[in-house]
């Protein structure tokens, strides 16, 4: 049921069952390594290209959430994934071979929210009974893609955020499933929102606004207030953009820093690992919430969090014909109790 | 001794023409695809202009060695062949005089395209 | 349009402006002329050897730039020309051997799409613009020299 401006209240609550993560060398040498699932030390993962790689990642991510929950791909009713590269080449091709009906989602960083709210909203109006959201992003793939080639000499701009190497996916099943799992509650559409920052290497200035415009609705359509939850978590600001969100709310007489935090800062340590501004890429929120987060609510040491993927929607074209980068974010509320 | 100061010209030469190129792509936000190619422009219409050769004199490889000495010897080369064989030198000129750099980058960059693989930094 | 944020683009874009780190200048500028000079002096000290043993001037430069090249792609290959243009930027960039690493990097990386489209039709994805550029002026350069000539 949509309430207020823009966010839809799930009556049926639907659960995460479970998730599944996996990350890449670099993301396993961050101090988030503990939490993820399965990591390969390999970039390539024993494929030609870096491109079959990440659908490889995606492949035995989704794979792995299957066979843990003791299903077999036929069980699945839906899936909804979503990656950085051209026509979602790397969902397409980690899901031909799965045999499930797919929805292909392009929301660049801001996806896996995008996957996820999808799927509980399929699962909520009992269409379906199990769901997969998942997306996938690698280093290199979306270098070739978005920047320069991996061995061209060039310097990073400080404000820069490094794509990261992961995939994370979630099951979505009716909130009748014997589990003692997690809520979705709210979900909250985000609009685009453009502040006319053109500049493709700080993206985290151009996403933040759309972050505080999505989290500002969501919290006048619950009427909840911001320490209602136990944390906010948005995807992949990076350090300068959390940093401006903060001072956005701060402009509206609130404080978000204790309750803050952003996958993309959290994957990394930023002084050892060389990594600017943090990580970005539609694999930062899946594998962070998929690893890091989910572990929080399962047990119990977080009960109510917000998470917010932002995404920065421009290509390598727009960018070249001078246009500035539409930012857009969703949020998905995640409970343990309703 | 004047082989020392010979070196330290170069050296002085080559890194003063890396640091504007440093101080472009740190205060503009010119990305160095852009910067190279205003510095082979320039190297170019410098030295049309004369003001190139005195500085390759002074540097020698300081400034024949970044990639506005490329432009030094594209311009150095059309002027030359314009002097010898006159209209037909402004189409030949540079390119010849450039020949061996172009081919060079282009061989050495296939063979190293067929051994090596891209690796995360 | 409506917008959630009391700002206008402009004063947006002035507050990111004061929020983003700078570059370390100082350090980017002292690393890039010691690295530029470094790559040039090499440069010298190939040409003075070849002139020491009588090779002509013109040829000495020649072999020279072709040896740099030849250098620039070798470390390319190699990973290790990507490692240096992190600390030494322009200048790994702007010398020689940065423009055989622009040419010797796509060649690399897009070998995966086949060896026409992808190695060839990409190699010259950066360094491209500097040929087209550099033929381009000197072209013209040399008509107005031409011209110049008839002239006087």
């Amino acid at each position: 049921m949509k309430i207020g401006k823009q966010t839809i209240k799930l009556e049926n609550t639907p659960k995460i069952l479970n998730t599944s993560s996996m990350v890449g060398p670099k993301e396993m040498q961050g101090p988030l390594s503990s939490y993820f699932e399965l990591h390969t030390d390999d970039i390539f993962f024993g494929e030609k290209s870096f491109e079959k790689a990440e659908s490889k990642i995606m492949k035995t991510c989704v794979d792995n959430l299957i066979a843990k929950n003791g299903l077999s791909k036929e069980d699945i009713d839906y899936i909804f994934a979503g990656d950085l590269l051209n026509q979602c080449i790397s969902s397409a091709y980690c899901i031909r071979d799965l045999n499930i009906p797919f929805f292909g989602l392009y929301g660049a960083c801001s996806t896996f929210c995008e996957g996820l709210m999808l799927a509980s909203l399929f699962v909520n109006a009992g269409y379906a009974q199990k769901v997969i959201a998942t997306t996938s992003s690698h280093f290199c793939s979306a270098e070739r893609q978005f920047r320069m080639p991996l061995e061209h000499g060039n310097q990073l701009s400080p404000t820069a955020q490094c794509t990261v190497t992961a995939s994370g996916s979630a099951l979505i099943v009716p909130k009748d499933v014997n589990s003692d799992s997690p809520y979705i509650t709210y979900v909250t559409p985000g609009k685009i929102v453009d502040m006319g920052i053109k500049d493709m290497t700080n993206m985290g200035a151009a996403m933040a606004p759309s972050a505080y415009s999505t989290i500002k609705a969501h919290l006048q359509d619950t009427g909840r207030s911001i320490d209602y939850y136990d944390a906010i978590v948005t995807g992949d600001l990076g350090i300068i953009g959390s940093d401006i969100l903060k001072d956005l709310f701060k402009e509206d007489g609130l404080d978000i820093s204790e309750i803050h935090n952003d996958c993309g800062v959290l994957i990394y340590d930023k002084d050892s690992q060389d990594t600017h501004c943090g990580g970005s890429g539609c694999g930062c929120m899946a594998s962070v919430f998929s690893g890091y987060f989910y572990e929080q609510l399962k047990t119990k040491k977080l009960n109510k969090i917000l998470i917010v993927a932002t995404g920065a929607l421009m290509s390598p074209v727009s960018s070249q014909q001078g246009e500035s980068i539409p930012g857009i974010a969703h949020a998905v509320a995640i409970e343990n109790e309703v | 001794m004047d082989m020392i100061i010979e070196l330290l010209k170069v050296f002085v030469t080559g890194g003063l023409i890396c640091v504007i190129g440093q101080i472009l792509i740190d205060k503009t936000k010119l990305t160095p695809a852009r910067i190279l190619v205003i510095f082979v422009t320039l190297g170019v219409v410098f030295t049309f202009l004369g003001i190139y050769a005195p500085i390759v004199e002074f540097g020698k490889s300081g400034a024949t060695v970044p990639i506005s000495g490329f432009g030094y010897s594209l311009a150095k080369g059309v002027m030359q062949e314009v002097d010898q064989i006159g209209f037909l030198g402004i189409f030949t000129g540079g390119v010849k005089a450039c020949s061996a750099g172009i081919s060079a980058a282009i061989i050495f960059g296939f063979l190293a395209a067929l051994f090596a693989k891209p690796t995360i930094k | 349009m409506d917008k959630d944020i009391n700002m206008t683009d402009k004063e947006y874009s002035d507050y990111v402006d004061k929020k983003a780190t700078n570059s370390p200048m100082l350090k980017h500028i002292i690393m890039a002329f010691l690295v530029g000079g470094f790559i040039c002096v090499i440069g010298q000290l190939i040409t003075n050897t070849f002139m020491h043993f009588g090779v002509p001037k013109d040829s000495a430069t020649t072999i020279t730039t072709i040896i740099l090249i030849f250098i620039g792609a070798f470390l390319t290959s190699i990973n290790v020309y990507s490692k240096i243009g992190k600390f030494a930027g322009a200048g790994s960039t702007i010398p020689i051997t940065g423009f055989s690493n622009s040419v010797v990097a796509p060649a690399i990386e897009f070998k995966t799409e086949g060896y026409v489209l992808g190695l060839g039709a990409n190699m010259f994805k950066i360094a491209g613009p500097v040929l087209v550029y550099g033929i381009t002026s000197s072209v013209i350069i040399g008509f107005i020299y031409w011209l110049i000539k008839l002239f006087l």
